[in-house]
């Protein structure tokens, strides 16, 4: 259980002369649920972009599954086994459930201008199999009586359940959630973190960022805390709870180097 | 009687090879959500380039490679394919208004161009001397128009094919995809930019066949012809039609060409003399505040595009995007 899925090393991202992530180097363990907290403008959205090719780090790397992935952009990434989902969620609006789910796969044959035409019999069964495979999905998210709704007219909750589906698709080892409880209704809420409690059971690593210290205590172990863009804090929820740094973090106070 | 069918042939005629460079321009922003603001210039380097590929030597200028029509007119889609594969390069990192603006320089460019490279173009005279195919074996006349919007018919059928076909594929999906969400698509391990340079050369390449046969009828392009009075046409044709919609875009095509065609006439017939100078001006406005009201009024446009459902017939509540 100790091995390391992703890591960085030292990462650092600087705006000008403020830099929101700075020589962060954390471990993410295979098959956990690993938290990552901190107060806002502490630099999660930052390190969260970077882990996700979104940004390209000053300085540091990234290793996911033993390879350096430091600067790969995110089409690269997911191809590589890393999956996320975004804070406020990234549905395509006219585009139904069912196709937002079944784009997913990468590599399709009819993904070219000549593929359809060239390749029209493979292409057809690999599209049977992609439907199947989403339709399951899909079933596995509670969204499969949606299939057919434009995906821009479900509710957050149930978007936020489409980008699980989605990600699903690509079978990825490691899933990072940007604030997967934000703006969800209690129940939605639920329902999600069982799907990534059973997902976790079959061997998917999670990383969670939350800004709910709650959610991240009930669901999250281990848990990771940054404040002004450094790691404070790395254990277990049990010793989260008790280390009066990671509370004053929180709410807010400073942090001596 | 024949003059009323002829004239309908002639019109038909038109609003087909427009309807083509509708549905190019659909593949771009109906699909794709590229703003291409100059639809005329790989119009206008499909029809130069067929006449130029398949005219006849003339003196003091380049060109006039006498290849046989096929030849021609795919060398012409090729050039604007590569036009558009250069702009294109150059371009597409910029987003939506940004794309426009650029790509109505290249338009602009590309006028000022032809209308000044004699040795390649001819300059304001523009390109002569074209024989159009199959002229000596059906002659001119009645007749020959009428065989030319058959071809032009089939070649506007095979190409709604093919558009059909293509964006009911997953690389359809693909286009859509980068359409609505080009950072979420990335994520999933799509290219934007392969995606989006793709469907700008095949658009604009459609768009180049349908300048190719827009030259081949007149036998003739000038500088006149690629202003961008065109782009504007072709625009308000997909708006009104409906973006996203290959049906649309040409139904948009033929209503749109006979409001311009009917406009035109009704002023030219009805309007005070003094007003009859400015008749193309106020056709232009007509078109301008045609795109405005239909934007403001019903921007998913006469046909709406349709949502891809499943066949599982679970529930389709709602089968319309916004």
């Amino acid at each position: 259980m100790s091995e390391v899925i992703l890591s960085t090393n030292g990462l650092t991202k600087s705006f000008g002369a403020f830099k929101a992530v700075d020589g962060v180097s954390l471990e993410i363990q295979t098959g956990s649920i690993t938290g990552l907290i901190g107060p806002n403008g502490a630099g999660k959205s930052t390190l969260f972009n970077l882990l996700t090719g979104v940004l390209k780090p000053d300085e540091g790397g990234v290793t996911l599954n033993g390879q350096d992935v430091s600067g790969l952009s995110s089409d690269k990434l997911f191809a590589c086994g890393l999956g996320r989902t975004f804070q406020i969620p990234r549905p395509f609006a006219r585009m139904s459930v069912l196709e937002n789910v079944m784009l997913a796969p990468i590599g399709q044959i009819g993904e070219t201008v000549a593929g359809p035409f060239l390749k029209r019999a493979r292409m057809r069964s690999e599209e049977m199999h992609i439907r199947e495979r989403a339709l399951e999905v899909l079933d596995f998210v509670t969204l499969a009586p949606l299939a057919d709704h434009p995906a821009g007219k479900i509710s957050g909750g149930q978007m936020k359940l489409l980008e699980l589906a989605r990600v699903l698709m690509g079978n990825p080892a490691v899933i990072l959630l940007d604030e997967p409880a934000a703006g969800v209704n209690p129940v939605l809420t639920e329902t999600l973190i069982s799907k990534i409690e059973e997902l976790n059971r079959r061997g998917t690593t999670f990383l969670i960022i939350e800004h709910d210290m709650d959610f991240v205590m009930r669901h999250c172990d281990p848990v990771i805390a940054l404040a002004e863009g450094k790691v404070v804090f790395q254990g277990t929820s049990e010793e989260a709870l008790a280390n009066p740094v990671l509370l004053d973090a929180y709410l807010g106070a400073t942090v001596d180097d | 009687m024949i003059g009323v069918l002829s004239y309908l042939v002639f019109f038909a005629t038109t609003a087909s090879i427009l309807a083509i460079a509708v549905l190019g321009l659909n593949l771009q922003w109906g699909n794709t959500g590229l703003f291409n603001g100059g639809v005329v210039a790989f119009f206008g380097a499909g029809a130069y380039g067929t006449l130029i590929l398949g005219g006849p030597p003339q003196e003091g200028m380049v060109g006039g490679f006498a290849l046989t029509y096929p030849m021609a007119l795919l060398g012409g889609m090729a050039v604007a394919g590569v036009m558009a594969w250069i702009v294109g390069l150059l371009t597409l990192r910029l987003r939506h208004d940004y794309l426009a603006i650029a790509t109505f320089g290249v338009a602009v460019a590309f006028e000022n161009l032809m209308r000044n490279a004699e040795w390649l173009a001819g300059g304001a005279k523009g390109v002569r001397g074209f024989e159009r195919p199959f002229r000596e074996a059906i002659g001119d006349g009645f007749l020959y128009n009428l065989v030319f919007f058959v071809a032009v018919l089939l070649i506007l059928i095979a190409t709604y094919v093919f558009l059909e076909r293509l964006v009911a594929s997953p690389f359809g999906r693909l286009l859509r995809a980068i359409r609505e969400d080009e950072e979420a698509a990335q994520s999933l391990g799509k290219s934007p930019s392969r995606v989006r340079l793709t469907a700008f050369v095949t658009g604009s390449v459609i768009m180049g066949l349908a300048g190719g046969l827009y030259g081949t009828f007149y036998a003739f392009v000038s500088p006149q012809d690629v202003l961008p009075t065109l782009t504007f046409q072709v625009w308000a044709m997909l708006i009104v039609g409906g973006a996203g919609n290959n049906r649309g875009a040409v139904f948009g095509a033929f209503l749109i060409w006979g409001a311009w065609t009917i406009s035109g006439w009704a002023l030219s017939r009805f309007a005070p003399v003094e007003a009859q100078l400015y008749t193309g001006s106020v056709q232009f406005i007509l078109i301008g505040a045609v795109i405005v009201g239909m934007l403001v009024w019903r921007p998913q446009g006469l046909l709406p595009e349709r949502l891809i459902v499943s066949q599982q017939g679970s529930n389709p509540v709602n089968k319309r995007g916004e």
